[in-house]
């Protein structure tokens, strides 16, 4: 079989079907939209399954901690009456240590009961732990793929302790260097082992992470008598933000604000051999974060699941030095230490909090677990000898691949409100873009208005500004 | 000279794609290098010298063949050195 490059990617969508089970082209209803909720419910798991399964195999029911010594701390610098309550749910609590257990354990569940013999999931980060402690419970064979190393075989120490995490769960582990070409190899591998392509986007990696929207809530009203004000999301892919604030609004929580939250390393490019060791998030990031919410779709199954845009109400940078000293405040504050990754949406929260009044309720909804290559120490020993200058200062000062400041005071945390609109005319310029030629339909309006959390006539206006540009 | 032998834990390197074997759209830094990978498994030659090719049995049972790269591969990842910017943070707030 001709496995070149080019060969294999023109087998892409078989290959894609055999390793999903999903046949795609059932939910196509035109080249800009498709049938999203019927893409989500083809798995056929309720919320209540959902919970079930993940409980099967010790995934879920986490705490839910009120920060209070840090609340206090936040309104030490918070105008008079501001400063709300910050509770954090604890997810570093499941069995591979962090939410995205929720995210691998309907899958594997899923593969198990198709009658796939093995799975192979693309990760670098703790998706790839999840799916291989997942798969060990499940009896499962796990194949990882991760970007590891620079062209010098340099690699991130966060990224070594996964590859290290993942043989502990007894799973293959593929060390690869940088590139895109992590979706050709993840082709190759699928097309070989005839395994279960553990995707971030398929949907039920999205249904297992509606539980944990649902779980905080139920957890909000039961100990606080209310649902959350806001909830705050550190954003990447952009399952977690869908997950969680579908979650939310299964629970019944109409009013609150769900709030994306991305390390920002605009600048950095996430395919260079020379950027890669420059940036100590792995992600979390801008440099997934912004493309994943404009052109969703650009991922490696045909339609993603997981669409950000269709939840946020409010998308924020915070800087790399802010979370760094966020971890190290929750661990000298509230006893509670866990990795920097984890920390990006309690960074955002503590800015956001000084708005907020005093009686509100904001809930960081994730930790992760934190260990050797995983902690501010190690990363900021690697930022240094690759080059990063690293000080105490005034966070704004924050150069991403050339500097990182950590902040002198709580005070310094702030976060960047990222223009939403602009999100949502980059979205509907690439959706044209990718059917070019062809002339959307008021289905199609619609569809991108739900896409985008807009109206039919922002996008009817948006579409006649973007064809008057040509 | 023999190095290891069937049975032990390897790590084995193999070139995925050569530079011109990568697409074209890949920033030029990254375009030049090639793609390579490394896997750990369980030796099957009876013997082996770093360097040799050879074939492995990975943790899921998988066979794979690449180079012997090293022997016992070693988890070097730490916890870091003590980080003066970040050290005076508890104690600032502790003071108040």
């Amino acid at each position: 079989m001709d496995n070149s490059y080019a060969a294999v990617m023109s087998r892409k969508n078989e290959i894609l079907r055999r390793g999903t089970g999903i046949d795609y082209q059932e939910y196509e209803i035109s080249r800009i939209a498709f049938n999203y909720e019927g893409l989500m419910d083809s798995p056929r798991y309720s919320l209540v399954d959902a919970q079930r399964i993940l409980k099967e195999t010790g995934v879920g029911n986490t705490p839910f901690v009120e920060l209070k010594n840090l609340t206090n701390l936040v309104r030490s610098v918070s105008p008079p009456g501001k400063g709300c309550r910050i509770f954090i749910k604890d997810e570093a609590a499941n069995p591979s240590g962090s939410f995205k257990d929720r995210r691998a354990g309907l899958s594997i569940h899923h593969a198990a009961k198709l009658g796939y013999k093995g799975v192979v999931a693309a990760s670098s980060g703790n998706y790839g732990a999840a799916v291989a402690s997942q798969a060990a419970k499940r009896g499962l064979k796990a194949i990882i793929l991760q970007e590891v190393y620079d062209s010098r075989k340099v690699g991130q120490p966060e990224i070594l302790e996964k590859t290290r995490a993942c043989e502990a769960y007894g799973a293959e582990v593929w060390q690869l260097t940088v590139g895109p070409e992590l979706f050709y190899i993840m082709l190759r591998v699928l097309e070989e082992t005839g395994f279960f392509s553990a995707s971030l986007y398929v949907p039920t990696s999205i249904l297992g992470i509606e539980t944990l929207g649902y779980e905080l809530a139920q957890q909000a009203l039961q100990q606080e008598g209310r649902f959350p004000d806001m909830v705050v999301i550190t954003h990447a892919g952009g399952g977690n933000i869908t997950g969680t604030a579908r979650g939310l609004k299964k629970a019944g929580c109409h009013q609150t604000v769900v709030v994306g939250v991305s390390v920002d390393l605009r600048g950095l490019h996430m395919a260079s051999d020379f950027d890669f060791n420059r940036k100590s998030f792995t992600t979390g990031h801008t440099g997934f974060g912004i493309p994943f919410l404009t052109l969703p779709d650009r991922t490696d199954v045909p339609r993603n699941c997981a669409r950000g845009l269709r939840y946020l109400d409010r998308y924020v940078l915070v800087s790399q030095g802010e979370v760094f000293y966020t971890t190290e405040l929750l661990a000298k504050l509230e006893g509670i230490e866990r990795g920097p990754a984890g920390n990006t949406s309690l960074a955002g929260a503590i800015a956001l909090a000084r708005e907020m009044d005093q009686e509100q309720i904001l809930v960081v909804q994730e930790t992760e677990y934190t260990s050797a290559g995983k902690l501010p120490s190690s990363q900021l020993t690697f930022a240094k000898e690759n080059g990063i200058e690293v000080r105490q200062g005034n966070p704004k000062e924050n150069i991403p691949g050339k500097t990182i400041v950590i902040p002198e005071r709580v005070a310094q945390v702030e976060v960047e409100d990222f223009n939403i609109g602009r999100i949502r005319y980059s979205y509907i310029e690439n959706a044209l873009k990718m059917a070019k030629g062809y002339a959307p339909t008021e289905e199609d309006l619609q569809f991108l208005a739900e896409d985008s959390k807009s109206t039919t006539a922002y996008v009817r206006e948006t579409v006649r500004a973007l064809n008057g540009k040509k | 000279m023999v190095d290891t032998k069937k049975g032990n834990l390897v790590l084995i390197h193999k070139t995925v794609l050569k530079p011109d074997e990568r697409p074209d759209t890949l920033p030029a830094c990254t375009k030049a290098v090639a793609y390579e990978c490394w896997i750990k498994g369980f030796l099957l030659n009876s013997q082996a010298t770093v360097g040799d090719e050879v074939r492995i049995e990975t943790f899921i049972g998988r066979e794979i063949s690449g180079t012997l790269v090293s022997v016992h591969p070693a988890y070097d990842h730490s916890f870091g050195k003590p980080q003066k910017e970040l050290l005076s943070i508890g104690r600032e707030l502790r003071k108040k």
